[in-house]
């Protein structure tokens, strides 16, 4: 029951609950033996009743009463009627059980185990039903339990959908209500019932009706759980779309052997070094899917149907869903000049986390330009050191500026086949935000800005590749500011969406993302890199994001600012050297998205906090290397296991033995003692840089 | 009452206390009195429980309305053989109901089953679930002689006919149709101000300056559309004046004395379990409050003797001292203390001047009308105002049905479930305070020709009509496109009149003195203030005496269930 105050209790309750206790001890004795003896007579099942009916949470008695059940239900004499009697019984004590303590899943899942055998009228399921959700309106045991009475005596979703009506209609402080009215709606969507096939018909009238709770009484909290979710039913496209994509769709790729860029015609957008003659092709969708492989996606290179190319997904976790897919395609050395064709989804098979098909099949075409390796060259090659330093820049350069603005459009992937389908989510979405605004006006409420935030960024989002601006981007910024200042618990949170809006802000036009693009020193001197750096130092980002926007990039400066995780950067497949300098990283998990990172050479972590903590807080954030395969990795290594400083430092080596590092700084945290480098340098044989340190 | 059988003498002839009339306040003070062991003899001259207070049949309500219009010389009692050491100062009836009115439009329905209505002559009348008469029910046990349901709802109603639900709870806000988004968002706020402040939450105060302005000045201050400050000026503070026109309003509601009201509000909504609303009402109709005290004042000790006329008081010939009364029967009783149903007042022995003791105290005799008078109306249909919903308040703020209404008119429909009429019948109470008799008419046929069809073949329909025409015919066109539940856009008709009475009663206040007098039913909806008035008569005869204390409840089932019956 909610609300209503716990009472201390007195000296006659605890003597009765000492009693109680003795007696339930007795019982529970008594029980195990009948248990443990296989006793199903009338009088041992008599006795797991009575035990029940004191103490709902004993499962042990749960389970023998089951196995009682399974005994009559299999003598030789069972006949409809005794079955019918069997079960009658269990149900009685599972009521009276659930009378003792309404929340006791024992209870009520022992009461499903007896539906689902088939002999109990369910009828009188739902009369108990709404007796016990008379007394307590938001019991979630009991709201899940009617999803499966519902379903079971196949009562339509539009009777339970006036239900959830009219226990919201009784007090729309009522999660549990809200939350199964999302449910059905969701299930009537999936079956196109007769007036839930539109959305758009549908969603503005339950708009309409949450607008009345959170109206009345915006502190409340349930109302805003059920708007966060038309939120996303307005927002999300049924069917995944491809966002971006590198190389984009028209655009040259020039691949170099060492030291061989030149600055010539092409864009510095797409001029990839590359050592082995492949480059990675990068699939961005908007949402998560699985199933992209070479049957749905395929890549043809001049008459070559590269039948076994392996695509990967990109994300944190190690499952096959992804919004993020890469794979590496290898160029015969023999074509200076050819032509890729990536088809995505024109055979069916890329399907969404909700269960939604990509369905609008696209081609991306680009040209792939060899310039053979120079041989001489690399042989001298020694190692160089790149420092990210303010006097290595300088802004880049107005000639190129043309350039660029052509490759930028092609980054981004318009999907112009979802813009009149989408009329009605603008529309709903506009009609929101002049609705938060106006409560805005009445109250300041903290979950008000929130979502009037929310709102605004995803009209933002909607109509940004057509509107080529983020109109609200400014004032997303004061809200989170705001929020920052308003709530202090949530301070964090609010600061992650900042840092996320702020890029997207940053990168949604040409104007802005050229203001964070320098030339690092003098071109031609680099050999590792491509001639661009981006820099997004100095922001105080809290979170990194826009990676849709940010594929093309090879060098990147996110020193100085808050970063307590770097999740989702392993999409940035193409980066060969990034500056973490100064940030607020905890722990080496925190880098586990760079492992995927197959071309970074050379990364700066110093003045971070790995170590401060011995306990790793963020592990949160960041995916924890326990729940995947690091363990099996580490036994299998043998390296590991004969080298006991190796075993003691297995999180540095879970993230960095797999890194093909030239060249690292990790000064300035505390891990970074002497001791733990030699373990990086035995880790990663190849280093050849350590702290500006020269290595042998 | 000429055939009232002839008494046997009443023994012992002498009281602490005589209490004349079984209206609410006499008969709490009866109950009060003998709680606290006073020998007490009640008497009533009428054949019933409740006076003023009281539900009659139907055919019973006009005669005791008309008994009490006129002022009938009392019946000379023979004064040849007074004891020479009192004076006789003979009894008179005042006239306090006025302009009555009564119209059958069904005569034969009605005629054959009178006895089947419980009509209250002091309607419209409801206990809010947490006010001081529940208290008091609870506190007496009293409680256990009655029987109460919930009134469902209150509604606020317009001049079109349509009645808008009174948003009084979070529940009720947020389901409302009729109220914008900022509405709600602001009367909720209100709502949570109110609670914060009466929880006495330290950031949200109201401050005094505040708590002593006017009510609806306060309201403005806090932003309230005009649509949300008359609910709650009139719907849920129910003040009975224009609060916005300090001309005509009589009793300016302060901030302090709001709150008060809605905290007694919002405490009454769900106080008890089976009540939905903030009402109550008693099965039988409110005469049996009257009757459930008089029952706990028997238990007590208190003698009753109903069709008992009195005829006059005696007073000491020398010191002008109350002695007793003489009875119809011709028999005196003498008491320490007399309480007065405000029917009766004294007047002087003609051609004899009082003796001088008396003199003095003369100008308390006569009580002062000055309070006003409230306008009254009894009407019963065959279909409810509304459909699906038969328990209910209707409340028309000033203004709300024609420019010059300075004051709420209420109404109160109460369905047959509660024993008031014959079933699938409807009694509406309908009441307002004015000044005279034809201001009152004017407001109640207001409502009457806004919500119901009169008949047209009826002698005295032709005042009803009249009145129509006075009112402009936007009462009569019913072509509103408001959206609310009211009755015109269902499509649906009016409920037809069967039978009406109006009439206008004097609004007397209790007279506390050498004799105290009771208040006739004031044009309040519930009887706080009666009882608090009721309270103060009883401290000035009794000032050393507890008014029903604690410790005199002794009855094991007097413990607190007053919710009404499922």
């Amino acid at each position: 029951m909610h609300g209503r105050p716990r009472k201390a209790p007195k000296p006659e309750d605890e003597a009765a609950s000492s009693a109680k206790a003795q007696k339930l001890r007795a019982l529970q004795t008594q029980f195990f033996s009948f248990h443990h003896n296989k006793i199903y007579t009338k009088e041992a099942v008599e006795l797991s009743a009575k035990l029940l009916e004191i103490n709902p949470e004993s499962y042990t008695a749960w389970n023998y009463r089951k196995l009682a059940v399974e005994h009559y239900l299999n003598l030789p004499d069972c006949n409809p009627d005794s079955i019918k009697s069997v079960l009658d019984d269990e149900l009685r004590v599972v009521e009276n059980a659930l009378r003792q303590n309404f929340k006791s899943y024992g209870a009520w899942h022992h009461r499903k185990w007896v539906l689902s055998k088939g002999h109990s009228l369910i009828d009188n399921e739902l009369r108990l039903l709404d007796k016990f959700q008379k007394a307590d309106s938001r019991n979630f045991h009991a709201w899940n339990y009617r999803r499966f009475v519902a379903e079971s005596m196949k009562r339509s979703e539009q009777d339970e959908l006036k239900y959830t009506e009219d226990m919201i209609y009784a007090n729309f402080s009522n999660y549990s209500a809200w939350h199964n009215r999302s449910v059905l709606l969701s299930a009537l969507f999936d079956k196109k019932a007769e007036g839930f096939l539109l959305k758009e018909k549908v969603l503005p009238e339950e708009y309409e009706f949450i607008h009345q709770a959170i109206f009345t009484d915006p502190d409340d909290q349930s109302g805003w759980f059920y708007h966060l979710w038309l939120l996303d039913q307005t927002v999300t496209t049924d069917s995944p779309l491809l966002a971006s994509s590198w190389p984009g769709h028209g655009s040259d790729v020039l691949l170099v052997g060492d030291r061989c860029y030149n600055g010539s015609a092409f864009s510095p957008f797409s001029a990839l070094h590359s050592d082995s003659g492949s480059f990675p092709i990068v699939l961005y969708f908007n949402q998560p899917v699985r199933g992209v492989n070479s049957s749905t996606v395929t890549v043809e290179c001049g008459f070559n149907k590269n039948e076994d190319l392996l695509w990967k997904p990109l994300s944190a976790s190690n499952s096959q869903t992804a919004r993020v897919w890469v794979a590496h395609l290898k160029v015969s050395s023999s074509d200076l000049h050819s032509t890729v064709e990536v088809s995505v989804g024109h055979t069916k098979g890329i399907i969404s986390t909700r269960g939604f098909e990509y369905s609008h099949p696209s081609m991306l075409s680009f040209k792939v330009h060899v310039q053979p390796m120079e041989r001489d060259s690399s042989q001298v090659s020694v190692a160089e050191s790149i420092s990210l330093r303010e006097e290595n820049f300088k802004v880049y350069g107005k000639q190129s500026e043309e350039s660029i603005i052509d490759s930028f459009d092609q980054l981004i992937i318009k999907n112009g086949h979802e813009t009149t389908a989408s009329n009605w989510r603008f529309e709903a979405l506009a009609k929101e935000i002049e609705c938060f605004r106006e409560l805005l006006s009445l109250v300041d409420c903290k979950i008000g800005k929130l979502t009037l935030a929310r709102l605004l960024k995803a009209y933002d989002a909607m109509s940004y590749p057509f509107a080529n601006k983020l109109v609200h981007s400014e004032e997303v910024l004061e809200l989170y500011s705001d929020l920052m200042k308003l709530d202090r618990t949530h301070y964090q949170f609010y600061k992650d969406e900042r840092s996320i809006v702020l890029l997207q802000k940053v990168t949604s036009s040409k104007g802005s993302l050229l203001q964070h693009c320098f030339q690092y020193k003098d071109s031609v001197s680099s050999a590792i890199c491509g001639p661009i750096c981006l820099r997004l130092n100095n922001l105080s980002l809290s979170r990194m994001g826009a990676f849709e926007k940010l594929l093309w990039v090879q060098m990147l400066d996110l020193s100085h600012n808050e970063l307590q995780s770097i999740e989702g950067l392993e999409a940035m497949q193409l980066l060969s050297c990034l500056s973490l300098r100064n940030n607020k990283l905890r722990s080496l998990t925190a880098l586990e998205p760079l492992r995927k990172l197959k071309l970074l050479r050379i990364l700066d972590i110093s003045y971070n906090q790995i170590g401060d903590h011995s306990i790793d807080t963020t592990r949160y954030v960041c995916s924890s290397p326990l729940s995947h395969s690091v363990g099996s990795e580490l036994n299998r290594d043998e390296t590991v296991t004969s080298d006991v400083a190796l075993i003691n430092n297995w999180e540095a080596f879970y993230i960095f033995k797999d890194f093909n590092l030239n060249q690292l700084d990790i000064v300035g945290n505390t891990i970074a003692d002497e001791k733990f480098k030699s373990v990086l340098v035995k880790i990663m044989p190849k280093l050849k840089q350590l702290d500006g340190k020269l290595l042998d | 009452m000429d055939d009232i059988p002839p008494y046997p003498p009443i023994d012992p002839t002498t009281f602490d206390l005589i209490v004349i009339g079984t209206g609410l306040p006499e008969s709490i003070i009866a109950a009060a009195s003998s709680t606290a062991s006073k020998s007490v003899l009640h008497l009533d001259p009428n054949p019933f429980y409740g006076s003023h207070f009281s539900s009659l049949p139907l055919a019973d309500l006009p005669s005791f309305l008309s008994s009490h219009s006129t002022s009938p010389s009392p019946p000379r009692s023979p004064s040849s053989d007074d004891p020479n050491e009192f004076s006789l100062l003979e009894f008179a009836t005042r006239p306090l109901y006025s302009s009555i009115d009564i119209s059958t439009f069904s005569p034969n329905l009605l005629d054959q089953h009178s006895r089947k209505f419980n009509l209250d002559v002091a309607g419209p009348r409801v206990f809010f679930c947490a006010d001081k008469s529940i208290e008091l029910l609870l506190r007496t046990g009293t409680n256990q002689y009655m029987e109460f349901k919930s009134v469902d709802a209150t509604f606020v109603g317009d001049n079109k006919g349509n009645l808008w639900s009174v948003p009084d709870s979070r529940a009720a806000i947020f389901k409302d149709k009729s109220l914008g988004l900022v509405e709600k968002n602001k009367l909720m706020r209100f709502f949570k101000l109110v609670q914060g402040h009466l929880a006495g939450e330290q950031d949200i105060k109201i401050s005094e300056e505040d708590l002593q302005s006017p009510f609806v000045d306060f309201l403005n201050k806090m932003g309230l559309p005009p649509k949300i400050k008359s609910f709650i000026l009139y719907a849920i503070a129910m003040a009975d004046y224009d609060q916005e026109d300090t001309g005509v309003c009589r009793d300016l509601l302060k901030t302090k004395d709001g709150i008060d009201q809605l905290a007694l509000y919002n405490a009454s909504i769900g106080r008890f379990q089976n009540a939905s609303g903030a009402f109550l009402y008693p099965i039988y109709g409110q005469g049996e409050l009257s009757q459930a005290f008089c029952r706990r004042a028997a238990v007590k000790g208190c003698l009753y003797v109903l069709r008992m006329l009195v005829t006059a008081l005696l007073v000491d010939k020398d010191t002008g001292c109350y002695k007793g009364v003489r009875l119809a029967s011709g028999q005196d009783i003498f008491s320490q203390k007399l309480i007065l149903d405000p029917t009766f007042k004294v007047t002087l022995p003609s051609g004899s001047s009082p003796p001088l003791p008396l003199k003095e105290k003369l100008p308390f005799f006569s009580l002062k009308d000055d309070k006003g008078k409230i306008a009254r109306g009894i009407c019963i249909t065959k279909t409810s105002l509304k459909p699906d919903i038969s328990n209910f308040l209707v409340v028309y703020p000033p203004r709300s049905l024609f420019p010059e209404q300075v004051t709420s008119i209420r109404l109160l429909q109460i369905a047959s479930n509660l024993a008031v009429c014959l079933p699938g019948m409807f009694v509406l109470y309908i009441s307002a305070l004015c000044n005279d008799d034809d201001q009152g008419k004017k407001l109640i046929h207001a409502v009457m020709n806004t919500l119901l069809t009169v008949p047209l073949d009826s002698e005295s329909n032709a005042a009803v009509q009249s009145e129509t025409a006075e009112n402009g015919s936007a009462v009569q066109d019913e072509t509103s496109e408001s959206s609310s539940g009211g009755p015109s856009d269902s499509g649906e008709e009016k409920p037809t009149l069967l039978w009406s009475a109006l009439y206008s009663q004097e609004l007397t206040l209790g007279q506390v003195d050498f004799i105290c007098s009771t208040p006739m039913p004031d044009g309040k909806l519930n009887y706080n203030d009666l009882i608090d008035t009721t309270f103060k008569i009883f401290q000035e005869i009794y000032p050393g005496e507890e008014f029903f204390p604690e410790t005199s409840l002794e009855n094991p089932e007097g413990d607190g269930d007053a919710s009404p019956e499922t």
